[in-house]
């Protein structure tokens, strides 16, 4: 409450781009403070998160193929009436009451104007039930600029930095194409763990060209010295059309073998584990409870809006009298969809209904990347006619994983095991086809 | 089915040993025409002195407005021949030449291999179908009908050769003065000469600015001992001498022997099949006349016809009243599928049977590959299409073969390397099919030793097709492989590469010759399975690109050749199982292996790939187990993409191969089995 409350005397001192987000915050605030009844909590599909893309970068980073766009002269009033009339637009029509956490990812959504973050938040606020409390995390590129709208973030409405750190090598950001050095990323989680302690997390990229085991742990312990409670840690996949990709391919540069990223993998799920650091999904960890709200509810099949060129969603959208959930994408192209949200009122390309099958596909993909795996109770959330145990019990394949000690199938759910965990996608094949399977049964006995 | 197969035979051993010393041509020559040589060859085909009377009317092209009349061409005055050559040494432009100068087709600069009518014939360079074209030639007041009766190139086809042959008298045997005699051009050399044709040299392409006419008329005289003198120089290209062509042609081409006072008997030498008007059969007449609306009976079936139409191509059909003796023509008579026009039937009168020529023997297919749709359900199409080209390429054997790994398919024999590739690319380009073939084999043989076998099969001697059908060790006396006689034509700074070449291909070097100061002639007996996958696009690039490669069958002969398994942990993959020579199975059992290892996806577990003959491991390869293979960054946008690659693999999954507790993928197979590409 002490940094809400920080955040309305800032705001209050002159700086008036965070107005609409602070007067919110002061009803809210009001609101709790004269008793009046907080709403009980709504149903699942009354709930929902909140994605905001924001598509534009400075420089391309060489392992990069998202939907970016590197652009000069970028219309910032206009991006952020559109981000607004679609972040209406897509709880009316989701028909959402409550927004359990916002995430603004890109792109890079730090060089988007503070300003524009809280009018977002002003928004969701004005249509929907935005809990004080609720995780609203933004991407952070440790450049000086970003370091210092850190503190505008922050009052706009932002209480938790996800920081694009990916190495502390200067050699190695170099050869990633990114635009900050170590000294910037460390000044940068300094800051930002100074203005929300405990919720900053940085990112990290191993499997670099060039690195080795010794290397990547000397650096993980560094890091792990300057960082927050958070860590997300990636293994740097080469993508199709990227700068990277070229020169690997034309052997300029050289990946390290799957043997060694296997092991950079495993030493670094150690070290983590080590120092305080619990792994609760394949490539997130968390020390003193400091997990990802936001993240937690994809892996756990929650809904979401996804606003922004190229922004995915999921949810039912139950304006339109819909039963089933959507996949939703908005148009990719930043200047097209502006002008789609300005002529038709919205930015969606492409709905894809997901039949029960496709969402159950997709609660177990998903579920089964967290350390948790997929609880009986979330389980039944969504198949409420076939437990775990029935749909997957009695396939031999499974009870093979099982064997193989890679999978458990207990009391509480379904899950990885340590091992069967960095294993998942050659785990998920064959329950995926017993999951259709039984449903392709069932489907025929009735 | 089985379609009728049709090729010379038995040039197998008289000829090969006959080659294995070209200076005893000659004196062999002689016993072999009249003893034992088995090449099925019509009496009338023999030389004949070419002094004849000739005592027609002269031939009136006025005349010549609707339908020729076919009675003013006496024997006398006729003359077949064939045009043959290694590739690119010029055949097709000789062919376009004669047909200009002779008004069959009109002198313009589009008339590029007018006879080649495939797309791969023109794009090779190569021809695979054989084609004729009557000409009209008036020399010294006579007019002449020459047959030009176009033949493919290579041995592959030279059943086609042979075919065509045996309704000729005499050959144009062209030569590169560039490059000189090549594999092919010996090798096409000797069908002619076999078959007792007059050979007329020429030496094409004197034009070019290195042309060495000169010398390519001594090689001439040195390998096929023809005089020097007899070589006629001309550019095709140009035209320059190709009158003296046509002249030398009369001169020196005798005509057939055949007589119109005879009952009507005449050769099915080809045939086509055309959708609307069924079975159109190339005929040469052996005797006698047919008229439209004659009934006709051919000898192998005994089933009558009425004649619809017949004529002339030149080269398009040209209906004529009637075919007389000696003439060569095409005919239409109601025959609905191919095989009632078998090639090397004897067609006769209904009312005056006579006693039927001796026919061809079919063609023996040396080459085996396995041909699959690339997608199952392509299934019916390409099957459709496969029936419609083996309708008119009746060498190629079908059999229904299927596969675990591939789905259903078809083994199909071929009679050589280039004749299997010129079938696949026709199904590709003509009927637009996507295939699979899989990597040549040779059919063996094994004779039984065993008497339960022997009384299984019938005979003592049984032929393998398929590696898995090879019989064990045990119950067998001897195995046998298909050989091959290769003629190598070489400049000789290349003799070194290409004598190990040979040797690790097994072969035996019969005989080597200068034919030139540079040039070599290798004779090399070869096992065939050795020179049928790579061993051409070796020799090629040893040499670069200058030596050249023919050969001829030769028989078969007892080799040490096992049984090699494939085993993934332990469990055999039958699709997998090969023939091998002693020799080679340790080499061959690596490189399989290995080319699997590199398809096989890294499992949950490890895999020993393996190659054992009989409980002895030879070779292996491990692919290890996956340590980690899990996507890093999953979020909300990454889900979609994420699942339609998990729904992907899940469904690649059902169409695994189980080997034991290994999958593997269908890729894996067709990367093992598939013919490398070149």
């Amino acid at each position: 409450m002490g940094d809400v409350m920080l955040a309305i005397r800032k705001c209050g001192a002159g700086l008036r781009r965070c107005l609409p987000w602070s007067r919110y915050i002061l009803r809210y605030m009001s609101a709790g403070m004269t008793g009046r009844k907080i709403p009980a909590a709504p149903l699942p599909s009354e709930e929902a998160s909140l994605y905001v893309h924001w598509p534009y970068c400075l420089k391309r980073c060489s392992y990069c193929n998202f939907n970016k766009y590197i652009s000069r002269d970028v219309n910032h009033a206009e991006m952020r009436a559109c981000l607004q009339l679609e972040t209406e637009a897509l709880l009316r029509v989701s028909q959402v009451s409550r927004i359990t956490s916002v995430f603004f990812g890109g792109g890079t959504p730090s060089l988007a104007p503070p300003s524009t973050i809280a009018a977002i938040l002003e928004t969701v606020a004005r249509r929907a039930d935005l809990p004080v409390d609720a995780e609203v995390t933004l991407e952070i590129n440790p450049t000086p600029m970003g370091l210092a709208s850190l503190e505008e973030f922050r009052l706009a409405g932002v209480n938790r930095f996800s920081i694009g750190v990916q190495s502390l090598h200067d050699e190695a950001l170099r050869v990633l194409g990114r635009d900050h050095n170590s000294q910037d990323a460390l000044h940068t989680i300094a800051e930002a763990q100074r203005l929300c302690p405990g919720r900053v997390s940085v990112d990290v990229i191993f499997g670099r060209p060039g690195q080795t085991v010794e290397s990547w742990e000397a650096e993980l312990n560094e890091l792990l010295s300057a960082c927050d409670d958070h860590v997300s840690l990636y293994q740097l996949t080469l993508e199709r059309g990227t700068r990277l990709f070229k020169q690997v391919e034309a052997g300029q540069l050289t990946m390290p073998g799957d043997d060694v990223t296997a092991h950079m993998y495993e030493s670094a799920r150690r070290i983590l584990g080590k120092r305080g650091f619990l792994q609760y999904e394949v490539s997130n960890f968390a020390r003193n409870g400091a997990v990802s709200s936001h993240n937690i509810s994809y892996w756990r099949a929650g809904q979401y809006l996804g606003v922004g060129p190229g922004a995915h969603g999921r949810f039912i959208p139950h304006q339109e009298g819909a039963i089933l959930r959507e996949a939703r994408t908005q148009t990719l192209e930043p200047d097209v969809w502006m002008k789609e949200v300005r002529c038709r009122g919205h930015g969606t390309r492409r709905r894809i209904q997901l039949g029960h099958l496709a969402l159950l596909e997709e609660v177990l993909a998903m579920g089964l990347r967290l350390v948790e795996g997929v609880s009986h109770r979330l389980w039944k959330e969504f198949s409420p006619d076939a437990d775990l145990q029935q749909v997957f019990g009695r396939s031999t394949e499974v009870q093979d994983l099982q064997k193989r000690g890679l999978l458990v199938l207990d009391d509480r759910g379904l899950r990885c095991s340590w091992g069967g965990l960095a294993l998942l996608d050659s785990v998920l094949p064959p329950l995926l086809l017993q999951l259709q399977a039984y449903h392709d049964h069932q489907g025929a006995s009735g | 089915m089985r379609l009728p197969l049709i090729t010379y035979q038995g040039l197998g051993f008289p000829l090969v040993e006959r080659l294995l010393d070209l200076r005893t041509c000659k004196i062999r020559r002689k016993q072999l025409y009249s003893t034992t040589f088995t090449l099925i060859r019509h009496r009338w085909m023999r030389n004949i002195p070419s002094i004849c009377a000739f005592t027609s009317k002269q031939f009136s092209t006025q005349s010549e407005k609707d339908k020729i009349d076919m009675s003013k061409f006496p024997v006398e005055n006729i003359r077949n021949f064939s045009i043959i050559a290694h590739v690119d040494h010029g055949k097709s432009t000789l062919a376009d030449r004669l047909l200009e100068l002779t008004g069959a087709i009109a002198k313009t600069d589009r008339n590029k291999q007018v006879l080649d009518k495939l797309q791969v014939e023109r794009e090779r360079g190569i021809t695979v179908k054989a084609q004729t074209a009557s000409l009209f030639y008036t020399h010294q007041g006579q007019t002449y009908l020459l047959n030009l009766i176009d033949t493919p190139g290579h041995v592959d086809f030279s059943y086609e050769v042979s075919r065509s042959i045996s309704a000729c008298q005499g050959v144009l045997l062209i030569v590169d003065a560039n490059q000189g005699i090549q594999a092919q051009t010996v090798a096409n050399f000797y069908l002619a000469f076999e078959a007792h044709l007059s050979i007329i040299p020429i030496v094409n392409k004197i034009d070019l600015k290195n042309a060495d006419p000169e010398g390519v008329e001594t090689q001439i005289e040195k390998v096929f001992e023809i005089p020097k003198e007899d070589c006629i120089r001309i550019s095709a290209k140009l035209g320059t001498n190709v009158e003296r062509v046509l002249e030398e042609i009369v001169n020196r081409i005798p005509p057939p022997k055949a007589k119109t006072d005879d009952p009507f008997k005449a050769l099915v030498f080809d045939s086509t099949f055309d959708h609307y008007r069924g079975v159109v059969a190339s005929i040469a007449v052996f005797g006698g006349q047919v008229r439209k609306g004659d009934r006709i009976m051919s000898a192998h079936l005994g089933k009558v016809y009425e004649v619809n139409e017949l004529g002339i191509l030149r080269p398009d059909e040209h209906p004529t009243d009637r075919l007389l003796a000696g003439q060569v023509g095409y005919m239409i008579a109601g025959m609905k599928e191919v095989k009632e026009a078998q090639i090397g039937d004897t067609l006769f009168l209904q009312k005056h049977p006579v006693e039927p020529l001796p026919g061809f023997k079919p063609a023996k297919a040396m080459v085996f590959a396995g041909m699959y749709p690339t997608d199952q359900s392509e299934y019916n199409s390409l099957r459709s299409a496969v029936e419609r080209l083996t309708l008119n390429d009746s060498s190629v054997t079908v059999q229904r073969d299927s596969s675990h790994a591939l789905g259903a398919g078809w083994r199909l024999g071929f009679l050589g390397l280039l004749h299997m590739e010129v079938f696949n690319q026709r199904l590709e380009q003509e009927y637009n099919a996507s295939v699979i073939v899989t990597t040549p084999t040779v059919p063996y043989k094994a004779i039984l030793s065993s008497a339960k076998l022997i009384k299984e099969y019938g005979e003592k001697e049984i032929t393998i097709i398929n590696p898995a059908q090879f019989p064990d060790r045990s119950v067998v006396s001897e195995y046998l492989e298909p050989m091959v006689l290769g003629t190598i034509i070489t400049p000789d700074e290349y003799i070194g590469k290409i004598m190990t070449l040979c040797q690790n291909h097994r072969a035996i070097q019969k005989n080597m010759l200068y034919i030139d100061d540079k040039r070599v002639m290798m004779k090399y007996l070869f096992p065939l399975n050795e020179v049928i996958v790579d061993f051409y696009d070796h020799l090629k690039s040893l040499s670069s690109g200058y030596g050249s490669f023919d050969y001829e069958e030769a028989g078969y002969q007892p080799a040490d050749l096992i049984k090699m398994d494939i085993l993934l942990n332990g469990k055999p993959v039958e699709e997998l199982i090969t023939v091998v020579h002693k020799d080679k199975a340790y080499s061959a059992g690596k490189a399989l292996c290995e080319r699997l290892k590199d398809c096989i996806p890294r499992q949950l577990f490890e895999i020993a790939v393996q190659a054992a003959i009989g409980s002895k491991i030879i070779a292996r390869e491990t692919i290890k187990a996956y340590r980690k293979n899990v996507l890093a960054k999953c979020y909300g946008g990454d889900i979609t993409r994420k699942m339609k690659l998990l729904k992907k693999q899940a469904e690649g999954k059902k169409k695994m191969r189980m080997i034991g507790n290994v999958e593997v993928p269908r890729d894996a197979f067709i990367n093992v089995l598939k013919r490398k590409d070149k």
